[in-house]
């Protein structure tokens, strides 16, 4: 462990030879197309499918209605947040009424994909177009257009929470700053688009699923509750799954749809997601917009917060809709220890995509509140952002401890973390050449942005799970056997789809028993192979399901030391082990290696007494506690003040993730959290208009950044191990998107302080960041124009200016 | 993301894709690169039901100096005509160009006669022609024609080009060694559609600028010439480059989008346009 070990995974992927679900091909394999409603809420009043059934190649149609039967638990919700939140039923294929621009009215069945989509076009269908409601705040208006008419309301939930008197803490704080910002739904693009084959399994009587997911053993529980198919009927498969970033956190529609399709007709059946769909009809993430105040004294010390937050769940709820935003809601105090925290969300229904988790999940809102608003608090009384966020950083601690979420965080050093990227981006010599670029009024401006950031990790205890309303469940299963032939394998309950679970579950396993990491294969994403698990998401996979494959090694070397000891004839204390060898202490030649006390294992020939053959470990780990990494940022930007141009030119992140077990991997994750943090603060956004309808349906229109968009990455880490597990592992799947985007905002408002900037939203493209340097200069009536061009098309996601009333 | 279904013809001569485009009529396109025409037949907007694919026609490809210009054939790739040293060392503008028209892989594919018949504003070779003064040469059943860039194209998605009509060549002058040029191109995403491009062309003569011609993507439904801006330029020293360039924007009618609206495209025209003059001066 801690080599940079190349990924096992790679050569397959980069030649060509993975095994994605689109490539899986069977005899008799029929495909289906979706016909998707183009309204955001309408009635459908007419609908036939039988002039599809007449084109070329098709073999079925159906309607919702034709179907109903075949899924008595609709999509499923899995999470119930508060014990009056309304979960609407949710249809694979709608029997009345479309509720987003997506929504499925009918599906086709064909014999190739392209003859399924041509036949859509010959399904008759009318809509009655109904009232929509695109944003939040007017979904809760009374009066307003009701996404479910049965419900009665809007809002899904309503969850207040509070720690320490907050009240009290407001009156006694010297300054109070207020500011408003907005989470811009964002719509993951993993490389490889959804896909799924169902098909009756011939052996006996039930289902194989292949699906590109995250969660093969959830969508196995899930799609049985959904169609009433037996859980033991049903095996899932997740072949190799290219990328999720959580939209693959969740058991769709469609995946219920070919269950059921080859349930009825027989043959396997085929769907592959295209990408307008997937910007459609894949889960969106964010979706918030949050008000937030800090109570300080006049010298920077925080004494309370409170957060406001509306969360968007769109149309309806999705595997984990709800609980989004309050599993985040404690991480708002963030890396500052102060007494008092308050925090309501309420969740809000749209006529717009579902909404679920988005890599970081709750987490990157939450960092993103705290980092701007304690940069606000620094601009309010004058002082150096990092000044203030060291006056209300925790003193080092390596035990738990509590904070004002009413969490117990686990091990932290901000002071080193902070200390070592301010050394590493040169911080005094950046301040003065922004004092230059100021001085000479250079055109282009230079921001320095900070940001610094925990985050909770490892889902999780079993116990805070069900706290958090999604039943319990956070622990991980691993099974390590040890062959007859000296190899190995290792069958894990994660579920990787490009964190590279191969490599580091090898390197974990040829640590412990002393083999080497290419004599390890491990097993994972088939519900038929390996011990049921929890799948991956949240940055769980390492701190739970590896610390399972860590402890399951551990036992097999236990055993592995009992055998070894009769096989020497030596007492069980007096064995040692050490690179894969057993040995007597004392006498070094006495000794067997693993592979050979396997071998005897298995023939179990001789064997001490009452030990069972093999040697074959299952262990399942329920951590004791979430794990908390952490870490600074700094980000330095070139802000054009002339065309608003923001570009990052570098950026610094030293990260703690504790002990690290691949170095290449680790940075791997950074360098993409990054990306996706950067790509949040500065480029993406979907765009709706008033008649929810996505503006931002293709990649021409929605912004993903390339590798010319990024900088070169400076990376370097502080290690600081975690109580909550043995190898003191923390988790680093998402750090970077957690930490990026206020470091990113806060450098472009840094850039632009000298204008009288102090506010930005996301994403800050150019014309958003050219407006507001037009604002704050007074030419108002110039950029009144440049917002009513684009900010009549975000209604949904801006509300401009008022964080400029306080 | 699925086309509607189409029937393919391979063009073995220019005189046969004529011919072809006579007997299919209205409904069939010719395709070369495939980089504009394809990804809108994928999102349904255009349904050809056949497509005559000039993409084989080798003879097409081709940097000729033709004494006073350069001749480019049509089906000559972005990737070829950036990398060309003809076009390098006397019309610098169109290399550049050529090398920054969206990534890698469309500048292998696409084409510099498809980017020019596809009449898009927004795309990045028209403006430059334009400024260039270049002209096409086009062939239809009657014969061949040449037509000047300025009356090539009309309207958005809309070229002087005849249904059964085939760009060949593209005619680009031999800039001196008193010439300077730049392309300005602002984009979101360094491999974007520009949101304004600036193509800028200036003759010099003792520090000073002799004539400007300018070309501007973006700003209308066509590539437009900001005459205001030339004429300002006509005779004026480096110093009246920022005034002239204030008026960028007069007669362009740019549209409103998410990505930017008229009146920051308007902005950044005029920024653009100074910027993109006073590296022409320079080079
Ligand atoms: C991801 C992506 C990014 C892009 N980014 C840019 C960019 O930044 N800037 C930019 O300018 N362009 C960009 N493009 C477009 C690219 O430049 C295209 O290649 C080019 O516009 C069209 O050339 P083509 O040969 O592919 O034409 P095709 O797509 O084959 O054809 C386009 C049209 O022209 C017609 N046509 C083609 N050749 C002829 C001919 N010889 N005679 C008559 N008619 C003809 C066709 O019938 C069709 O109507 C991008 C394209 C993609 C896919």
């Amino acid at each position: 462990m801690g080599g940079g070990v190349p990924r096992k995974e790679d050569p397959n992927l980069v030649t060509g030879r993975a095994n994605w679900t689109d490539n899986i091909k069977l005899p008799g394999m029929l495909h289906f197309a979706l016909l998707r409603s183009p309204f955001a809420h309408a009635k459908v009043t007419n609908l036939d499918v039988s002039g599809a059934l007449e084109q070329p190649g098709v073999v079925a149609a159906f309607t919702g209605e034709d179907l109903a039967d075949e899924w008595p638990g609709g999509v499923v919700c899995a999470a119930t947040v508060t014990d009056d939140q309304k979960t609407p039923f949710h249809p694979p294929i709608v029997t009345d009424e479309v509720k987003y621009m997506g929504d499925v009215v009918a599906v086709v069945v064909a014999t190739d994909r392209y003859k399924a989509q041509d036949a859509l076009e010959f399904v008759e269908v009318d809509y009655e177009p109904l009232d929509v409601v695109v944003d939040m705040e007017t979904a809760l208006e009374e009066g307003a257009p009701l996404v479910h008419e049965d419900l009665g309301t809007n809002e899904c939930f309503s969850m207040p929470m509070e720690v320490g008197d907050v009240d009290d803490a407001f009156n006694r704080a010297d300054v109070v700053v207020k500011e408003h910002y907005i989470q811009q739904r964002l719509i993951p693009n993993a490389i490889e688009p959804r896909a799924t084959v169902a098909l009756q399994d011939p052996g006996h009587d039930g289902y194989v699923v292949y699906t590109a997911t995250q969660v093969p053993h959830l969508a196995k529980i899930v799609l049985s509750l959904s169609t009433g198919i037996p859980e033991n009927q049903i095996r899932v498969v997740a072949p190799d799954v290219g990328g999720g970033f959580g939209s693959k956190l969740n058991v769709y529609r469609e995946e219920i749809l070919a269950l059921v399709l080859t349930k009825k007709l027989g043959v396997p059946i085929k769907w592959v997601e295209d990408r307008s769909e997937n910007y459609q009809a894949t889960i969106h993430g964010r979706g918030q917009i949050q008000d937030i105040e800090l109570a300080a004294t006049n010298e920077g010390r925080i004494l309370g917060m409170k957060v406001k937050l509306l969360d968007d769940m769109g149309a309806y709820l999705q595997l984990l809709t709800p609980v989004i935003a309050p599993s985040g809601a404690a991480m708002y105090p963030g890396v500052y220890t102060f007494d008092a925290f308050s925090i309501e969300i309420k969740g809000v229904f749209t006529n717009l995509t579902p909404t679920d988790a988005y890599r970081g999940a709750g987490r990157p809102e939450a960092a993103y509140a705290c980092e701007r608003i304690i940069d606000a608090l620094a601009r309010e009384l004058d002082m150096d952002p990092a000044e203030v966020r060291r006056k209300n950083f925790y003193e080092p601690f390596d035990e738990p401890t509590d904070t004002p979420g009413g969490l117990q965080y686990d091990s932290m050093n901000m002071q080193a973390a902070m200390d070592r990227v301010m050394e590493l981006a040169d911080y005094e010599g950046l301040r003065r050449e922004q004092q230059q670029r100021r001085e000479n009024n250079d055109p282009v401006q230079l921001g320095i942005g900070f940001s610094a950031y925990t985050e909770i990790c490892g889902l999780g205890p079993s116990q805070a799970l069900a706290g958090l309303g999604i039943g319990g469940g956070g622990w991980e299963a691993a099974n390590v056997r040890m062959l007859i032939t000296g190899k190995v394998e290792v069958a894990t309950g994660t579920s990787p789809h490009g964190q590279g679970h191969e490599t580091t579950w090898s390197q974990i396993t040829a640590d412990a028993l002393g083999v080497t990491p290419d004599d390890v294969v491990v097993l994972h994403g088939d519900t038929a192979v390996v011990p049921f698990g929890r799948d991956t998401y949240g940055s769980r996979s390492l701190a739970v399901g590896g610390i399972a494959v860590h402890l399951a090694c551990e036992k097999v070397v236990d055993k592995a030391k009992k055998l070894a000891a009769h096989m020497l004839e030596a007492a069980e204390d007096d064995i040692e082990f050490e690179g894969g060898t057993f040995s007597v202490a004392g006498s070094p030649d006495q000794n067997v290696t693993i592979q050979d006390v396997g071998a005897a294992a298995y023939m179990a020939a001789d064997v001490p007494e009452g030990m069972e053959p093999g040697l074959n470990e299952q262990m399942i780990f329920d951590p004791p506690n979430f794990t908390f990494p952490f870490g600074a940022h700094i980000c330095v930007m070139e802000v054009d003040t002339e065309t608003g141009k923001a570009y990052v030119r570098d950026y610094f992140a030293v990260d703690d993730c504790g002990p690290v077990i691949n170095p290449t991997i680790v940075d791997g994750q950074l360098h993409g959290g990054l990306a996706q943090g950067i790509a949040q603060a500065l480029y993406e956004g979907a765009i709706y208009d008033e008649d929810g309808n996505l503006m931002t349906g293709s990649m021409v229109d929605y912004m993903i950044p390339g590798a010319p968009e990024l900088p070169n990455f400076t990376l370097d880490r502080t290690v600081t191990p975690s109580p909550s597990n043995p190898l003191g592992v923390k988790g680093v799947g998402e750090a970077g998107t957690i930490g990026a985007p206020p470091a990113v905002i806060n450098a472009i408002i840094d850039a632009l302080s000298p204008y009288g900037v102090k506010h930005m939203d996301m994403p800050a493209l150019p014309m958003r960041v050219w407006n507001a340097i037009q604002d704050a200069q007074g030419n108002g009536a110039a950029s009144g124009e440049y917002d009513a061009a684009f900010g009549s098309r975000e209604a949904d996601v801006r509300q401009e200016g008022r964080s400029e009333d306080q | 993301m699925i086309p509607v279904a189409f029937d393919y013809e391979v063009a073995e001569s220019v005189d046969h894709a004529i011919q072809l485009l006579g007997q299919h009529g209205e409904d069939a396109k010719l395709i070369a690169g495939g980089h504009s025409l394809i990804p809108i037949m994928r999102l349904r907007l255009a349904a050809p039901s056949v497509l005559i694919d000039l993409d084989r026609l080798e003879d097409l490809r081709y940097v000729r100096d033709e004494g006073e210009h350069l001749a480019i054939g049509a089906l000559t790739r972005h990737r070829d005509v950036h990398n060309n040293e003809l076009v390098q060392e006397h019309c610098g503008i169109v290399g550049y160009t050529a090398g920054l028209l969206g990534d890698p892989s469309v500048q292998h594919r696409g084409t510099i006669g498809g980017t020019l018949a596809h009449g898009d504003p927004a795309g990045d070779m028209p403006a430059v022609i334009a400024a260039l003064e270049g002209t096409l040469v086009v062939q239809g059943p009657n014969g061949e024609r040449t037509v000047s860039a300025s009356d090539f194209f009309q309207d958005y998605l809309f070229t002087d080009l005849e249904p059964d009509e085939v760009v060949k060549e593209v005619r680009v002058p031999k800039l001196g060694p008193d010439t300077g040029w730049s392309y300005k191109k602002f984009s979101r995403r360094s491999q974007d559609w520009a949101i304004v491009g600036v193509a800028a062309v200036v003759e010099k003569s003792n520090g000073n600028i002799d004539s400007a011609r300018i070309g501007l993507t973006s700003m209308g439904s066509t590539p437009i010439r900001a005459s205001a801006v030339e004429e300002a330029l006509s005779g004026a020293s480096p110093d009246g480059v920022a005034e002239a360039a204030n008026s960028a924007d007069e007669g362009t009618e740019p549209a409103t989008d998410d990505a930017a609206s008229a009146e920051f495209r308007k902005h950044l025209a005029r920024v653009w346009t100074r910027r993109a003059v006073e590296e022409a001066l320079n080079r």
